[in-house]
């Protein structure tokens, strides 16, 4: 709805204004009138109309604002693009991962335009206060209006530079999804089925890219097995404790042809080597019959393009199962003062689960609490809180 | 249509050192940036080097204090500027890609319009 407005307004702000005012016209007129039967389409319109409104007032007075649509190429795009490039929500991620803009603000950006998160949830997804992401998007609007950024697709030359950008927000769109940082449930489908669709626009777009190709595997493979994340009590369980009879086996095998094409391409990059360690748990006939060796060895391959400390804490938890609780413990140690994880929660919450399988039942209690201060998510909390309890002091 | 200043920063120690070949290379590479982006330029200039510069403050009582040398000491001075005009961020971009500057790089900032 955002995107379609902003193609309309020119300018991002005017275009939020004008779907809030849809949404406060909706909340006076649907008591009255009844709710519409489509009411995502009445509420673009109605956005769409205000941007109108909006554009005339602004046109008498004359004043020239800076627009991110010209007037040229808003008139193609209504009657005669392809439906791809036509898609607002295609051009708006572009915009939003323009390389004028910093990585972090690009995927932060995304997020709040185009999937709707709050800022709060942004915040958290990036480790950071919510003051400070709300400060960091009005410096982003802020440079897109005045440095003028363009609001459309890039040309075929720019495009694969532009991609590996689009991509990270792609995917941590749908690493939100898979783990909603708040609330009662454990995923959010809205933005998973944001992140896949994003994600297969771009295949389309780049039927070549082999990182398009390895984030399409990545999510494939990862969502496949989604329907046993939770039990009937809506409680989380471990990957150990799933049911893979469950999990979906068309999605498990499209996922690992993917891989397969996008590991042909050398080097191989970040996301085609995270679909390869998804596809090794995906494919084990059981937890206890997964390869943990190669799963490291595909960390260690992560580690050397993609140094990132939560990549590492990924790499120790499987050390973990190779070479026991201790050799993890040791290779969680190096990260204790990794700025990057002071907030996140799956660093206490490993290195509780470590110090239970060692039987150091009072530390890792402790690391439980830890973990539970830093996580907001109902559904992990809960596990946490039962993990607690079973250690029974 | 927008425009926005192009400034060319650069290591003006390499410039101290630099031979007549490169001097006039970098000269050539200016006169083929400037004929092949006529339509976009408005305007350009060389700097002399930042120790001709002259930086003018007040002080916490209001008092001018005029002092020797640039605003602001950095390895890469400011030593040029062209004012372009460009559709969008991205034409700038593709304008500014073209300036010759071996011994740093470019900024492109916006130029602001008051009502």
């Amino acid at each position: 709805m955002l995107a379609a407005t902003i193609r309309v307004t020119g300018d991002i702000d005017v275009a939020e204004e004008c779907v809030q005012e849809a949404y406060s016209q909706a909340l006076t007129t649907w008591p009255t009138t009844g709710v519409p039967t489509k009411t995502g389409a009445w509420l673009t319109t109605v956005a769409r109309r205000k941007a109108i409104d909006h554009l005339r007032r602004q046109s008498t007075q004359d004043r020239l604002l800076p627009r991110i649509v010209d007037a040229n190429e808003d008139a193609k795009a209504v009657d005669g693009d392809a439906p791809l490039i036509s898609d607002d929500r295609l051009r708006l991620i572009f915009t939003c991962c323009h390389p004028a803009l910093s990585l972090e603000t690009q995927v932060a950006l995304t997020l709040r335009l185009l999937c709707g998160l709050t800022t709060s949830e942004v915040a958290r997804a990036f480790l950071v206060t919510e003051p400070t992401m709300a400060a960091r998007l009005a410096r982003a609007k802020k440079k897109i209006r005045t440095s003028g950024i363009p609001y459309r697709v890039p040309t075929a030359a720019d495009l694969p530079a532009r991609t590996d950008a689009v991509l990270s927000v792609v995917h941590l769109v749908f690493t939100t999804g898979h783990t909603a940082p708040s609330g009662s449930e454990l995923m959010r489908r809205d933005l998973i089925e944001r992140a896949l669709e994003l994600c297969r626009m771009l295949r389309v777009l780049l039927p070549d890219d082999a990182g398009v190709m390895g984030l399409l595997a990545l999510i494939t493979l990862t969502d496949a097995r989604q329907r046993t994340r939770t039990g009937p009590e809506g409680e989380l369980l471990l990957l150990s404790q799933q049911d893979r009879s469950l999990w979906d086996r068309d999605a498990i095998d499209d996922g690992a042809r993917l891989v397969r094409e996008a590991l042909a391409q050398r080097p191989a990059g970040r996301f085609a080597l995270m679909a390869a360690i998804a596809a090794l748990h995906a494919q084990a006939p059981s937890w206890e019959a997964t390869d943990w060796a190669e799963v490291v060895a595909l960390y260690d391959l992560l580690l050397v393009i993609w140094p990132s400390p939560v990549v590492a804490l990924n790499r120790a938890v499987a050390v973990g199962f190779v070479e026991g609780p201790d050799a993890g413990l040791a290779a969680l140690e190096e990260l204790r003062d990794e700025p990057q994880l002071a907030s996140y929660s799956y660093l206490a919450s490993t290195r509780a689960d470590f110090l239970r399988r060692l039987g150091r039942v009072g530390e890792s209690s402790s690391a439980y609490y830890e973990a539970l201060e830093l996580c907001s998510n109902d559904v992990e909390r809960a596990f946490l809180l039962r993990r607690i309890d079973e250690l029974g002091d | 249509m927008s425009q926005y200043l192009v400034l060319i920063y650069e290591d003006e120690s390499a410039w101290g050192t630099a031979d007549e070949a490169t001097f006039k290379k970098v000269m050539d590479g200016h006169n083929e940036f400037g004929e092949q982006n006529a339509a976009a330029l408005r305007g350009g200039n060389a700097l002399h080097p930042s120790s001709s510069a002259t930086s003018l403050r007040r002080d916490a009582t209001g008092k001018l204090v005029v002092t020797d040398g640039a605003f602001a000491e950095t390895k890469e001075a400011l030593g040029g500027y062209y004012l372009i005009e460009a559709a969008d961020l991205d034409e700038a971009i593709k304008i500014a890609s073209q300036v010759p500057a071996d011994f740093g790089g470019v900024e492109v900032r916006p130029i602001r319009v008051f009502d």
